[in-house]
């Protein structure tokens, strides 16, 4: 029980150097860091639930969150509704096309299913480059509205865009949490584990497989609208490309796959590692940065496949044989 | 391609027909290798465009720089790109052969990531093309006309597609790979070393890729991001033909060619790729382990 409440403490401070790091931190750019490293570890934890627990390894999870960030700036620009509300319809719009993703893919295993989620995602994206009503390839510019809460548009400050990403972060480590001590995350688990095995124990694994994906695409929809409205502007290929999902999934492995801390510790690890390459050999249009970055995915998928807390693990083990 | 559905006569659409079955030839062997390295070591290459990329870059330079003609730097761009294949199998897919699926992903596309950028760093992201090759103009019979260097290229393609399947279910080396593929644990005590057997694996398929590359560099624009939309057609190919069928991933990539030339003709060009990934998705959903799959 000592090691417990030790975790506890550690929790609560971390929690409190993070409320009043903006206070600490004023200019944009620390306060930017972390507000990427919020809203990555919420993506990751989104991805997490379906590609981690329910062992489904989704490549296409760009829809999600464009879905998110067009429906509230569509809702916004074209009828004026507050983006909070936008929001939730942009969770609601993406879950069902979680089902309608779902419904066929769900009977695809392994590569199968990851290559049909890219499928899927390169055919939303096609589609959103050639639809003129939504901004086609030019984008959306979302309108300069007066600041406040309730069209969360801060333009002075990003202190109130860090508390809100640090909120939805904390909702989702708690939904995580949820899941993984409740029945819903053994039977997760389960599917993962055995597929067959955990069908002829009765669990309707298309259902729950579905259950995993509604629940990943709600919460991906709303990091997305969130994007759409710090950045201020969208377009398919900030919103929708490949690489956003492969950038989710890497940040729940790099932390470790399946577990509630694994892709906030992914996002603190990953995100800083982008944004200081991205500043440092971004100039210049040649790419130095993503030369980087591409070789850190590769080097940390080769060295370090179970994650940060499965190096902990393992180093724990070790010492206590 | 961009007639208007008022020109629409069955000449128009024989010969988009046929384009599409010589660019389909090109996907087939662009997809052959990823299906050759799955079926060997059940892992998908998503590097396999950025590979393509590099052999259409052999082929730039061996022109650019020395006047070869991408015709005859063919067998050098070929036997560089073995050589690729084999580094990257030891440099990188070796240490993943026990790892996660997850694992395998991220590492290749970060090694794709790696390459991309590195082309853009070192020859910048233009658009370069091969003025004046042997192979250029066209070729017109009975109405229908076709491009000389697509129609040599979807020729070579099959050649080397024969010579692949003859290689692999008629040679000894043929046997042992095959033997590999079927039970690793079983060729190891047959006394076939099956890390070699992988790295010849990987330079196969990075060899097609060579032969692939060097023949679009005739016709094709050549850039640093041009691996992009192949390989995403490539992995469709494989899957949609089953993993680990060679046959399958042939007669998918034509189909893909010929889904891709028609609904670019008769809907809209900016959808031809979403259509090849609606054919995909509808097959797979209908047959989940794909046209010819073993799974």
């Amino acid at each position: 029980m000592g090691g417990k409440s030790k975790n506890w403490i550690w929790l609560v401070v971390v929690f409190i150097i993070l409320m009043i790091y903006p206070i600490i931190f004023t200019k944009p750019f620390p306060r930017h860091l972390l507000i990427m490293i919020f809203l990555y570890g919420s993506m990751g934890l989104a991805w997490n639930i379906i590609g981690g627990y329910a062992g489904q390894i989704s490549l296409g999870h760009a829809i999600f969150f464009g879905t998110g960030a067009y429906t509230s700036t569509l809702m916004l620009m074209k009828l004026g509704i507050s983006p909070w509300l936008g929001m939730l319809a942009g969770g609601a719009v993406s879950i069902g096309i979680a089902f309608i993703i779902g419904y066929p893919c769900f009977k695809l295993a392994g590569h199968y299913f990851a290559i049909a989620t890219i499928a899927i995602g390169e055919i939303a994206m096609v589609c959103m480059l050639n639809w003129d009503w939504a901004g086609s390839a030019v984008g959306l510019t979302l309108p300069i509205l007066p600041e406040g809460f309730i069209n969360m548009e801060f333009h002075t400050t990003k202190a109130p865009y860090y508390y809100i990403a640090f909120g939805f972060l904390i909702v989702a480590v708690l939904i995580t949490y949820g899941v993984d001590r409740s029945k819903l995350g053994y039977y997760f688990k389960a599917i993962k584990g055995d597929l067959d095995g955990a069908r002829s124990l009765g669990i309707n694994t298309g259902r729950y497989k579905f259950y995993a994906l509604a629940l990943s695409a709600f919460l991906t929809s709303i990091c997305g609208s969130f994007y759409a409205q710090y950045v201020l502007f969208i377009d398919p290929d900030s919103t929708f490309p490949l690489i956003l999902s492969i950038i989710l999934c890497l940040v729940a492995t790099l932390g470790g796959v399946g577990t509630v801390w694994g892709p906030v510790i992914g996002a603190a690890i990953l995100i800083p590692i982008s944004e200081f390459t991205r500043i440092q050999f971004g100039g210049g249009g040649k790419g130095t940065d993503l030369i980087i970055y591409g070789f850190l995915i590769m080097i940390i998928s080769i060295y370090q496949p179970f994650g940060v807390i499965g190096l902990a693990k393992r180093f724990k083990k070790k010492e206590s044989p | 391609m961009q007639k208007g559905t008022s020109m629409l006569t069955p000449d128009i659409i024989l010969q988009t027909v046929i384009s599409g079955i010589l660019m389909g030839c090109i996907y087939a062997l662009v997809a052959v290798g990823l299906c050759l390295i799955w079926g060997l070591m059940e892992i998908v290459n998503f590097a396999h465009g950025e590979m393509l990329m590099l052999a259409m870059f052999t082929s730039f330079w061996a022109f650019a720089l020395y006047h070869i003609d991408p015709l005859l730097s063919l067998p050098l761009c070929m036997i560089i790109l073995f050589l690729i294949g084999v580094a990257v199998y030891f440099i990188v897919i070796r240490k993943l052969l026990k790892a996660t699926f997850l694992a395998q992903i991220l590492a290749t596309f970060g090694l794709g990531i790696f390459l991309r950028y590195l082309a853009q760093f070192m020859w910048s992201p233009d658009f370069r093309v091969i003025k004046n090759p042997i192979l250029s103009g066209n070729i017109g019979i009975g109405g229908i006309f076709v491009g000389i260097p697509q129609l040599v290229a979807s020729i070579c393609c099959i050649i080397t597609f024969v010579l692949l399947y003859w290689f692999i279910n008629k040679t000894e080396v043929g046997f042992a790979l095959l033997a590999t593929s079927e039970d690793r644990e079983a060729a190891n005590l047959m006394g076939i070393n099956s890390h070699k057997m992988f790295a010849l694996g990987w330079g196969i398929g990075a060899a097609c890729l060579g032969v692939a590359g060097a023949l679009m560099s005739n016709f094709y624009y050549i850039f640093p991001e041009v691996g992009f939309s192949f390989s995403l057609i490539a992995y469709v190919a494989v899957a949609l033909g089953g993993f680990g069928s060679i046959p399958g991933s042939f007669i998918a990539g034509i189909i893909i060619g010929v889904v891709e030339f028609v609904t670019g003709l008769l809907i809209a060009p900016a959808f031809k790729y979403a259509f090849v990934f609606i054919i995909y998705l509808l097959v797979v959903f209908i047959r989940p382990q794909g046209l010819w799959g073993r799974y």
